[in-house]
């Protein structure tokens, strides 16, 4: 069985088409690298997924670990298993990230029938995934991702997705801005994740970040759609190469289907 | 995004229910003899019933203010009833146990147990129902540490040096229309002295309740902290949901002598009316603390109540090196209208005032700071620093500052900041992302904004006021 199957997948933003049939399938275990230009696509995809309010879909289906996603609201899609690591991290003045974060994590216990933590409990959970992350403690008690600089907002999703250990993960461009240091914290953080009832989808432009965590796949996604797909050495043939030897096919393509 | 957040506010006023209980009340008017029975009512001295009708006649001369930011029927004032009490109140119970089982199920049923075996431990009570004090609690273990703790009606006859000294000293007669009619018709209320150098043993707090239909309530509170002393205060009020506006039209007054401090908070959740605007509080009120040589005033109010509320806790900082607070949440939703800031009269050398507001605004009501700081002549070094931070939820409600300043003295340093935020999407998106509600989202948000202020209340009362928060933020996500 998939753990994420998406089938056929047309959505819009504001009436304007983004996502245009695509197709996706992640077995259990697997890593899934997505690459691909600027305004491709890529962070609506993750959006689309996990169901941010204005995105619009219009044709397909998702399916996570057997659970129909496209008709769930978004923290229902996150109680299923679905974590998002945003490429743009967002402030949220005076909630203490602890707050936020047993907030989450007690969610989505209680979606599955779990008791909520205890604050001690909770309190060794966090100052571990804490360390994992390289963040010093202090930053449990700071607002989430308030004055952080990019790299801790980064290593800040890292850390509720080692606290939250959801069935698949996106991460969006986890790696940008980052330093070398930085970037193999946030590898760290999903290598010690992967197991073979645990996917990840990472969307990146470099290949360096591949070169801390092995894909099984490589895509590229372009126009909305996956226009090629191969292994771990794709990444390399891109980085030195570019995208537009495939995005010329692809307009093609998309003149060949919109005609 | 904003659909799913208007869900999330629509909610039930959780204390809107009524008590059967009966009552004795005036039929609607007022004139002077509505006065003199309410003063017989209370058996008060002469000297009181004078000070009232004196009010009067200052009230029949003002007219009602237009200036502040809200809009509201003219108030009938012939259409009101100034007295109402419970019947079982008319011999005054002795103690708890002679009190209506039904009037302690009323308090109970609000969170707010008057048994004192129930109680918060470290928390005294007056409980005011309609316009009387229906029990004050812990007053002999008060008594002890010399504390005077009871309606006020209680002390115009037993601590009438006092009541006379200070009634109207910090709140004149004929400051303002509402504060003159509250003078006039003034029904109950607490009162407090704490003598010198004495550290009150426990939080006072006074619980008011209006129930019955077409009454106002003017209560009216003096504290006094002698010299040296220390009290902390609390206010929270609750009316039943009902389809006409009533007026609640209270006075409080403050009284810190040299080197006392006293801090005040009040948890205002008065029937804000429907999601149209039918009904709700009028809350119409003067507050003001007077600070002699070294004292220290903090106001911190959690206001999320009422249809209009209009109200600016002040301090005169008259002594030299006085401190005055204030720290303010005022929640608005549905139709509500809040008019509300403070006044930071800085009389004496270095006085300080610090003011937080957090204003939070949702559906489609107005929500404005008003805020004075005037630095006098003598006040030398003084200092004032004022942060007013404005929260939207949704497109469709406002929020207005209006900072006022005056500054006569040219040592004095007057520093303003504001911002405006919104409940922005990307906010929502990550809290559902992580698997929280639409409605834990948008009340996490809110607490998180408000954290200054709520820091300033004490424990239990934080606590209160953060659930409140949620409760006035809750409602179905469909
Ligand atoms: N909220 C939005 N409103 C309008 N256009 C949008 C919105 N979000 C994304 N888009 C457009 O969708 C396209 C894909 O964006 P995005 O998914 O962010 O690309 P990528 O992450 O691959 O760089 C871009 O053309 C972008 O301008
Ligand atoms: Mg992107």
């Amino acid at each position: 069985m998939s753990m994420l199957s998406i089938k056929n997948l047309h959505a819009s933003v504001e009436d304007k088409t983004i996502l245009n049939g695509l197709d996706l399938d992640i077995k259990p275990g697997e890593v899934h690298a997505i690459m691909g230009p600027n305004g491709a696509g890529k962070s609506t995809l993750g959006y689309v997924v996990s169901g941010r309010e204005g995105y619009n879909v219009e044709q397909g289906t998702a399916v996570l670990d057997g659970v129909e996603l496209l008709e769930l609201d978004a923290e229902e899609r996150a109680r299923a298993g679905l974590f998002l690591a945003f490429q743009y991290p967002v402030e949220i003045p005076g909630v203490s990230n602890m707050e936020f974060m047993k907030a989450s994590v007690d969610a989505q216990r209680e979606a599955r029938g779990e008791a909520a933590l205890s604050s001690r409990d909770f309190l060794t959970m966090a100052k571990e995934a804490c360390s994992k992350v390289q963040l010093p403690l202090a930053f449990l008690k700071r607002g989430v991702n308030e004055g952080f600089s990019g790299g801790e907002k980064k290593r800040n999703e890292i850390m509720q997705m080692l606290l939250l250990e959801p069935k698949l993960c996106i991460l969006d461009e986890s790696d940008s801005g980052l330093d070398i240091d930085a970037l193999q914290v946030v590898a760290d953080g999903v290598n010690s994740l992967r197991s073979d009832d645990r996917s990840f989808i990472v969307i990146t432009h470099y290949q360096r970040l591949l070169d801390y965590i092995k894909p099984d796949f490589v895509h590229v996604l372009s126009e909305g759609k996956i226009i090629k797909t191969g292994g771990a050495e794709l990444a390399h043939e891109l980085e030195a190469q570019g995208y537009a030897w495939l995005t010329g096919d692809s307009a093609e393509n998309t003149a060949e289907t919109s005609a | 995004m904003t659909e799913q957040i208007d869900q999330a506010l629509e909610r039930e006023y959780e204390a809107g229910f009524v008590s059967d209980i009966e009552s004795e009340t005036f039929a609607p008017g007022l004139d002077e003899d509505v006065i003199r029975r309410i003063s017989a009512m209370k058996s008060e001295p002469d000297w009181m019933l004078e000070w009232r009708l004196k009010a009067f006649k200052t009230w029949q001369q003002m007219e009602e203010p237009e200036w502040a930011h809200v809009d509201y029927q003219k108030i009938d004032f012939q259409a009101i009833s100034y007295y109402s009490a419970p019947k079982s109140m008319a011999d005054k119970p002795k103690s708890l146990d002679e009190v209506d089982p039904e009037l302690l199920a009323t308090y109970e049923k609000l969170g707010i147990p008057l048994l004192e075996q129930q109680m918060l431990a470290g928390v005294a009570v007056d409980a005011v129902f309609d316009s009387v004090s229906v029990v004050t609690t812990f007053r002999e273990k008060l008594w002890e540490a010399g504390v005077i703790f009871c309606p006020i009606s209680e002390a115009v006859q037993e601590y009438p040096e006092l009541v006379k000294k200070y009634l109207g000293s910090v709140v004149p007669q004929r400051d303002n229309y509402f504060a003159a009619l509250n003078c006039a018709v003034f029904t109950d209320g607490s009162f407090v002295y704490i003598p010198k150098g004495t550290r009150c043993p426990m939080e006072l707090s006074t619980y008011f309740r209006i129930n019955e239909q077409n009454t106002g309530q003017f209560e009216r509170t003096l504290i006094i902290a002698d010299e040296g002393s220390h009290v902390s205060y609390l206010e929270g009020c609750t009316a039943p949901q009902r389809d006409e506006n009533q007026l609640h039209a209270a006075v409080v007054e403050l009284v810190a002598l040299d080197d006392a401090e006293i801090k005040y908070s009040t948890v205002q959740n008065w029937y804000p009316g429907d999601e149209n605007g039918k009904g709700g509080i009028y809350n119409f009120v003067t507050k003001r603390a007077v600070c002699h040589t070294n004292a220290k005033v903090s106001w911190t109010q959690v206001e999320t109540g009422s249809a209009v509320t209009w109200k600016y806790p002040s301090c005169i900082l008259r002594g030299d090196n006085s401190i005055g607070e204030f720290y303010s949440v005022a929640l608005t939703r549905g139709m509500q209208q809040a008019d509300t800031g403070t006044k930071m009269i800085h009389m004496g050398k270095n006085t300080r005032s610090t003011i937080i507001s957090k204003g939070i605004s949702a559906g489609r009501s107005n929500n404005s700071y008003r805020g004075l700081v005037r630095m006098g002549p003598r006040a030398d070094g003084a200092r004032n620093f004022t942060q007013c931070d404005s929260l939207l939820i949704g497109d469709q409600c406002g929020a207005h500052t209006f900072p006022y300043v005056e500054t006569k003295n040219p040592t004095a340093i007057v520093e303003h900041e504001a911002t405006t935020s919104k409940v922005s999407d990307d906010q929502m998106f990550l809290c559902q992302q992580r698997g929280l509600d639409a409605e834990k989202a948008v009340s996490m948000i809110v607490n998180g904004f408000c954290k200054e202020v709520f820091k300033e209340l004490p424990m239990e009362f934080a606590v209160e006021a953060g659930k409140l928060l949620e409760i006035s933020l809750e409602g179905s996500v469909g």
